[in-house]
């Protein structure tokens, strides 16, 4: 195993998601307008996290989408491994609300340019915020989060490993040597 | 995970992992074609030619509708306004189309073998659409993912194929695919349709319509190709919608409530009748809409491989 460091456990990770969650329904000044639209694979269960979060804060049930933006991907000629797409499951309207976008770490920006090329075909929403846990810096395009939870720069032989109980085991974050 | 191949010229001998791999991405593209927008930018910057010897409405019409929603340039070429009147031999009609740089090619040929032929003089990615009486393994591949859609699962299942067996492509597609899969297949039709020897296949041999109903989950109907010498092996129309066609009748008789495929285009009232080809249980439609989706799927795992 490489080495590697623990920068947040369950419970970290726990005050991060709050934090984060009362952070959208002051911005957006409630949640009237607000749809949720994780990104696979970690994105998808933060989603359902700050959703859990969100009803207790506001007592409502956010709508709650799952994007998959492998179609959209720009390393098609270059990558020598071709990726695996999975579904798309966004089965309301996005058309004039707005819309969260999760997912765990934001790096060269270039997922974040795929899922929004992918957003716009599914509709014109009024605004995409992002949100992010984890911001690594490194960016190769000009995007930035409205949400961070914790900004870790890293050298680019570095990685985060964000892992979550519900596929990982644990919920823990790492910076790993490579 | 890529698939195995480069190329996809038939359903014989592919691995078992690969078409469920095409079933499952079908999936993705299936969700695709419900979106408002139904394009992605996938395929951009490749140029797919569709070449279509023999006549075709769905096949044609659905691959050019794949292409294009995953951001492809789409070329057609259909027989009736080509060189090929002047006298332009394949060879030399491929191989100048390719010179124009293409990446693609989706045959449709009357002669068995001229996908694999293709493969060997040029270094486009082939895909068969289509080869005689050989093979038609995307129309297979559409018949599969619509069994899943509707029963979840192919494994275990019983499915009769009716008809014309002997001129068919798309019954050999089947039969092939089927099996991978691990259904149990059977054929049903007049002696003079079944090809002798049909049982090294693995599959069995039904005579009597009624029979084929009772013991099957699926029946999947073929068309009766008037085309293709379906005269020769006929004494009449009429009589094999007596003895083999699906009538509302025939089914209630057996009691039974069977899933009907049928990849078109249908004759109405010979292997079919409209009753149960526009019943409200029977997917007809829907494998056509799942053929766009599960060629979507095709042209992106062997289009997106280095």
């Amino acid at each position: 195993m490489d080495e590697s460091t623990k920068v947040a456990d369950k419970q970290g990770l726990n005050r991060i998601l709050t934090r984060i969650s009362h952070e959208i329904l002051e911005k957006n000044r409630g949640s009237n307008n607000i749809v949720l639209i994780g990104m696979r694979t970690r994105g998808e269960f933060l989603a359902k996290r700050i959703l859990a979060i969100i009803k207790r804060i506001d007592n409502v049930e956010l709508p709650l989408g799952i994007l998959d933006v492998t179609l959209y991907r720009d390393d098609f000629r270059t990558s020598l491994k071709q990726p695996e797409v999975s579904v798309s499951d966004i089965s309301f309207d996005i058309n004039e609300k707005d819309v969260i976008l999760i997912d765990d770490v934001l790096y060269t920006g270039r997922t974040v340019r795929s899922a929004l090329n992918a957003l716009m075909d599914y509709g014109r929403p009024s605004s995409i915020q992002l949100c992010i846990l984890i911001d690594r810096g490194h960016r190769e395009l000009p995007i930035r989060a409205d949400y961070v939870g914790k900004n870790i720069p890293t050298s680019q032989n570095q990685e985060i490993k964000v892992k979550m109980e519900e596929i990982d085991g644990e919920d823990a974050i790492y910076i790993i040597e490579v | 995970m890529p698939l195995v191949s480069k190329h996809l010229l038939g359903l014989q001998g592919v691995a078992k992992e690969d078409i469920e791999l095409i079933l499952d991405t079908a999936k993705t593209f299936r969700e695709v074609l419900e979106r408002p927008i139904k394009r992605v930018p996938t395929l951009q910057g490749k140029t797919i030619v569709n070449l279509f010897y023999e006549d075709s409405t769905r096949t044609r019409i659905s691959f050019e509708l794949a292409e294009k929603r995953l951001s492809a340039d789409t070329v057609n070429f259909s027989l009736s306004n080509s060189s090929v009147k002047k006298g332009e031999s394949l060879k030399d009609t491929v191989k100048n189309i390719e010179a124009m740089k293409i990446d693609m090619v989706i045959i449709r040929h009357s002669a068995a073998g001229t996908p694999l032929y293709l493969t060997k003089i040029c270094n486009a990615t082939i895909i068969n659409a289509g080869d005689g009486a050989h093979e038609h393994p995307t129309q297979a591949l559409l018949d599969m993912y619509s069994i899943r859609e509707k029963i979840g699962r192919i494994d275990g299942l019983k499915i009769c194929i009716v008809g014309d067996i002997a001129h068919s492509r798309v019954a050999l597609s089947n039969i092939f695919g089927l099996k991978i899969m691990g259904a149990k297949v059977s054929v049903c039709g007049p002696a003079t349709m079944i090809p002798r020897q049909i049982e090294e296949l693995g599959v069995d041999v039904i005579n009597n319509i009624d029979e084929a109903i009772q013991e099957n989950d699926i029946l999947n109907i073929l068309r009766i190709q008037l085309e293709r010498k379906a005269g020769e092996s006929l004494p009449s129309l009429r009589e094999y919608a007596k003895y083999f066609g699906i009538t509302k009748e025939r089914l209630e008789k057996n009691g039974k409530n069977i899933l009907i495929l049928h990849p078109g285009p249908i004759n109405r009232g010979v292997e079919i009748s409209s009753e149960v080809a526009d019943g409200s249980d029977q997917i007809i439609l829907n494998q056509v809409t799942n053929g766009v989706a599960v060629r979507m799927a095709v042209l992106y795992l062997l289009g997106t491989l280095n």
